[in-house]
């Protein structure tokens, strides 16, 4: 008999964790640790953020999924990681403190034989001063901060409605953020939502980003073919703000938010301030904070994990300049080479380096957007580590042979930028590789047969498809393999 | 929204829509076969995985 330990129960540690049961006989056991009861499907808070959905909608508790699948649920949060075990027990375990409210502050030690870090981010709104849910400016992230999003919106509307012009923020809080499609979103539903509503003549919406361009999301923006050119993604978003009366900040860094004021700084040295009424500013993510140890108690954090709080996994971490950088950098089996038996996947795995390319003001800071590694990507490569771990459980491999590195998978997203069933439009994009090589694609690093945009309400059709579908297959309803991840 | 009366300012220089263009966004007929269109690249996208 062997055990399974997944940390975390998001979309990539409840993939891992679905597939390793399917896979896996009951002598086997999988076990995941997660501190939230219930599972959110991320995209939609988005939606919850606009008051067009609330948390019930997009959410649901996870504890009757596991029992139902014979997944044995924990809901703690993991503290420390000790892959030697320790003097008092030989096996590798987990240190976790548990969450849930009947057990919660009680330490337990979880065993394992084999790991799954998919812990996700911690949300690190201290490392811009005044930022976040707590402070001064809003936040989708979690369904709970998207809830409070939408009051504060009403909030602001009601004041339009009477007259008042308001000042709209909205995007990144950080010169390192991540996840700008997310915010996009937001943007593009809010300011049609304030259509609806009547009041779009009363707001000033303003963008304001890491982003070195308009359309960069983290990966560079990318090229397609339109109307016989090879064209940017930042033409097409440039062209999307302008048509929709949206001004934009690139290549900032917001230093602190105050009551009702951003500072921040941009590249050229450039420093400036933004009045708001209402701001939603994503925080930069990190790793959540877990130590590691070794048989003896040594601190070995640093070997199983990189200095962002990321796990190190089978990716080359040497540093090199932006040129150099190659695809085959990028992790494929999501194994971690000292400790062999454990995995990281989704937002909790190092990335070698960002996708964009790096670039800092003239004081020093860094201004880039960090890699998105959320989404399909994960769901794909949390099932790839899946299949590894039962392939060498049953005793079919020795090491893991199925792949899933960013530099040879696509992705699709589905940006909404307005939602109704007859005149919502969203942006649909498809990538392929995600990681630009641009040894198999020297013009501009993607297949341009794979990769495309397009706004439309198609895309708004399939947005929702997808919400239903993506929330149909993590209750792992009947045939819930066939819904892609 | 779209105003290019201001010149040399962000919005001067990107593409802005046509009316035509605008309308076969939300167009049902069209969008229904980019609908199909959108989920066949889609399922490509998966397939290559």
């Amino acid at each position: 008999m062997a055990k399974l330990l997944i940390l975390g129960g998001g979309i990539s540690g409840h993939t891992a964790a679905l597939h390793a049961r399917s896979l896996l006989g009951h002598q086997h056991e999988v076990v995941v640790v997660t501190p939230n009861s219930k599972w959110n499907w991320i995209p939609s808070n988005i939606w919850v953020g606009i008051g067009l959905m609330n948390q019930e909608q997009v959410t649901f508790d996870l504890g009757p999924v596991y029992k139902k699948k014979g997944i044995t649920y924990i809901q703690a949060k993991a503290v420390s990681i000790h892959p030697e075990g320790s003097q008092d027990n030989s096996s590798p375990f987990v240190s976790v403190s548990h969450t849930s409210p009947t057990k919660i502050g009680e330490n337990e030690e979880i065993n394992y034989d084999y790991l799954i870090n998919a812990t996700g981010p911690k949300l690190k709104f201290e490392a811009t001063k005044g930022l976040g849910p707590e402070h001064n400016s809003l936040s989708v992230c979690t369904y709970g901060h998207a809830t409070e999003t939408s009051a504060h919106l009403d909030e602001a509307v009601a004041r339009m409605k009477k007259g008042e012009k308001q000042k709209i923020l909205i995007g990144t809080g950080h010169g390192t953020c991540t996840c700008q499609g997310a915010a996009f979103e937001y943007l593009f539903n809010t300011e049609f939502e304030l259509r609806k509503r009547g009041v779009r003549d009363k707001a000033e919406i303003t963008w304001i980003s890491n982003e070195q361009e308009l359309g960069d999301f983290g990966v560079g923006g990318m090229h397609i073919k339109r109307g016989g050119y090879i064209t940017h993604s930042r033409i097409f978003t440039e062209s999307l703000f302008t048509e929709r009366g949206i001004k934009w900040i690139t290549q900032a860094h917001v230093s602190e938010v105050e009551k009702n004021q951003i500072s921040y700084e941009q590249i050229n040295g450039t420093e400036g301030n933004e009045a708001f009424d209402f701001a939603m500013l994503l925080p930069p993510f990190s790793g959540v904070g877990m130590k590691a140890f070794n048989k003896t108690g040594e601190d070995i954090t640093s070997i199983l994990f990189a200095a962002n709080g990321f796990m190190i996994v089978d990716a080359d971490y040497t540093p090199k300049n932006y040129e150099d950088w190659s695809a085959e950098d990028w992790p494929s089996t999501y194994q971690n080479p000292t400790y062999k038996n454990i995995f990281a996947v989704g937002i909790a795995f190092a990335p070698p380096h960002p996708i964009s390319q790096p670039k800092k003001s003239v004081k020093g800071t860094p201004i880039f957007p960090t890699p998105p590694r959320t989404g399909m990507p994960s769901g794909v490569m949390a099932r790839i580590v899946a299949y590894n771990i039962a392939d060498m459980i049953k005793g079919k491999e020795s090491e893991p042979k199925r792949k899933a590195s960013m530099a040879k998978m696509g992705a699709a997203c589905i940006a909404s930028a307005g939602a109704n069933f007859f005149n919502g439009t969203a942006v649909s994009l498809t990538m392929y590789p995600i990681i630009p090589d641009f040894h198999r694609f020297p013009e501009t690093g993607r297949d341009l047969n794979y990769t495309s945009g397009e706004i439309g309400l198609a895309g708004h059709w399939i947005k929702h498809l997808l919400h239903h579908a993506f929330i149909y297959k993590a209750k792992a309803n009947p045939f819930w393999k066939v819904v892609p991840e | 929204m779209t105003t290019l009366r201001k010149a040399y300012e962000q919005s001067y220089y990107p593409p802005i829509p046509t009316k035509l263009t605008k309308r076969f966004r939300t167009n049902l007929i069209w969008q229904f076969i980019r609908f199909v269109v959108i989920n066949i690249k889609m399922l490509r996208m998966v397939r290559k995985h």
